[in-house]
């Protein structure tokens, strides 16, 4: 089991964002997270990623990665120095021919010696894609991944993401727009009755 | 978790973000220069303030230096994914705290035979001064670093920095500056360098914790 929430509910300023969730998310899964804004989607993640630690409940998330709204590219340096340090981070051995094959997987072998503050938005959400496939984590947990990329960036977000699910992976990504993977579950959150 | 390579992409980004490391050394030079210009050249009243006035200066400096220690790994998300993604958070901390302290206050050290000159310090004072100065910046550094986590969430940490860091910075200005008056006066200044050190040893055993806690506490937004 890669994520279980038991009755986990995040709160702010002692009031519930959104009401109890109690799901497990299995190898092979692919969850979108889905609420108007918000609710919680963003709070909910950082929880689990253990940035945020005002909840009520448990969860529990062994392996992850966690990729939140600002990409984790250091602007000085170069994809491929990012993807370095990444690696180093995780603490598993890094190959450059294996970073440039990451990175021609996801279109910026090009820019792989480019510092990243001379990319657009839309290149470095790719080059972030490249840092998801360099991870050894297990469950993703994705806030909006479709921003800012173009149509054949969002084709290749689908791609990744499927793959990461037929390769024993798992995914929770909060999104406004639908995924395009084959077999998807829903985790709505609803607001939470406010206590008078 | 590899070390090796953390340093490396620090080090990186002190060559790479000069500015960070060239400003704050051009302020401490310039504050040095006017009071060499404001205070009277005649006497030797020069010598008696000017350990005060160099351990002052490096008290300012440092703090200038440390506002940009998460700064910018707080904006671009780098930071967050260090915490997360670290098996000990606190090394990777204590890697940037380093990097911190070799562009500042060793670059001091090495700058030291400069400013004693400038300051009007004998001679005799020099090399015993770079020697204080070793052994009381980390102690700045890494008290610092805690203050530079606790505000970084705020856009305009750097006036709420200096008032929470600099009353921690008190001890080693007491020290820093007895010792150098001592030297000047011929005494030897081994007492206070041992205190300097041991304040150092204290603030690395405390320091990274703190600031781990800190760092945590920021990202909570």
């Amino acid at each position: 089991m890669l994520l279980s929430l038991n009755q986990l509910v995040c709160t702010r300023e002692e009031q519930p964002l959104f009401e109890p969730l109690t799901m497990q998310l299995v190898a092979g899964h692919c969850v979108e997270l889905l609420g108007p804004n918000g609710a919680g989607k963003t709070t909910l993640l950082r929880t689990l990623a253990g940035l945020y630690s005002q909840f009520e409940g448990a969860y529990d998330c062994p392996d992850f990665l966690f990729q939140g709204h600002p990409m984790g590219l250091d602007e000085l340096m170069s994809p491929l120095e990012n993807l370095a340090w990444f690696a180093g981070l995780e603490g598993h051995t890094f190959t450059d021919e294996r970073a440039a094959d990451l990175l021609r997987e996801v279109g910026m072998i090009n820019f792989a010696l480019t510092p990243c503050q001379q990319l657009s938005q839309g290149q470095q959400r790719r080059v972030t894609m490249a840092r998801w496939l360099l991870s050894d984590a297990k469950l993703w947990l994705l806030d909006e991944p479709y921003t800012s990329l173009d149509k054949d960036g969002q084709v290749l977000l689908n791609a990744l993401l499927s793959r990461h699910c037929d390769n024993g992976g798992a995914v929770l990504a909060a999104t406004h727009m639908p995924l395009q993977v084959v077999d998807k579950g829903e985790l709505p959150l609803r607001p939470a009755q406010v206590s008078a | 978790m590899n070390i090796t390579v953390l340093f490396l992409r620090e080090w990186r980004v002190l060559i790479r973000n000069r500015a960070a490391m060239i400003n704050p050394i051009v302020f401490m030079f310039l504050a040095v220069m006017l009071f060499a210009v404001g205070s009277p050249l005649q006497d030797n009243t020069r010598a008696l303030y000017g350990g005060a006035v160099l351990w002052l200066i490096v008290l300012l400096t440092n703090m200038l230096s440390l506002d940009s220690l998460f700064r910018r790994d707080f904006d671009n998300g780098t930071l967050e994914q260090m915490m997360v993604t670290a098996d000990v958070p606190l090394l990777a901390v204590l890697v940037k705290i380093i990097v911190q302290w070799l562009g500042t206050g060793f670059l001091m050290v090495l700058l030291s035979p400069l400013l004693c000159l400038f300051l009007g310090l004998p001679g005799t004072a020099i090399a015993k001064t770079a020697l204080l100065l070793l052994a009381g910046t980390p102690a700045l550094s890494l008290l610092g670093a805690v203050g530079a986590a606790m505000t970084v969430g705020f856009a305009r940490g750097g006036v709420l920095l200096g008032l929470l860091v600099l009353p921690l910075f008190l001890p080693v200005l007491v020290f820093g500056a007895s010792a150098v008056s001592s030297e000047v006066a011929g005494i030897s200044a081994n007492a206070q360098l041992y205190w300097l050190a041991f304040m150092s040893m204290v603030a690395l055993l405390i320091g990274p914790f703190a600031t781990t806690a800190g760092l945590k506490i920021s990202l909570q937004l």
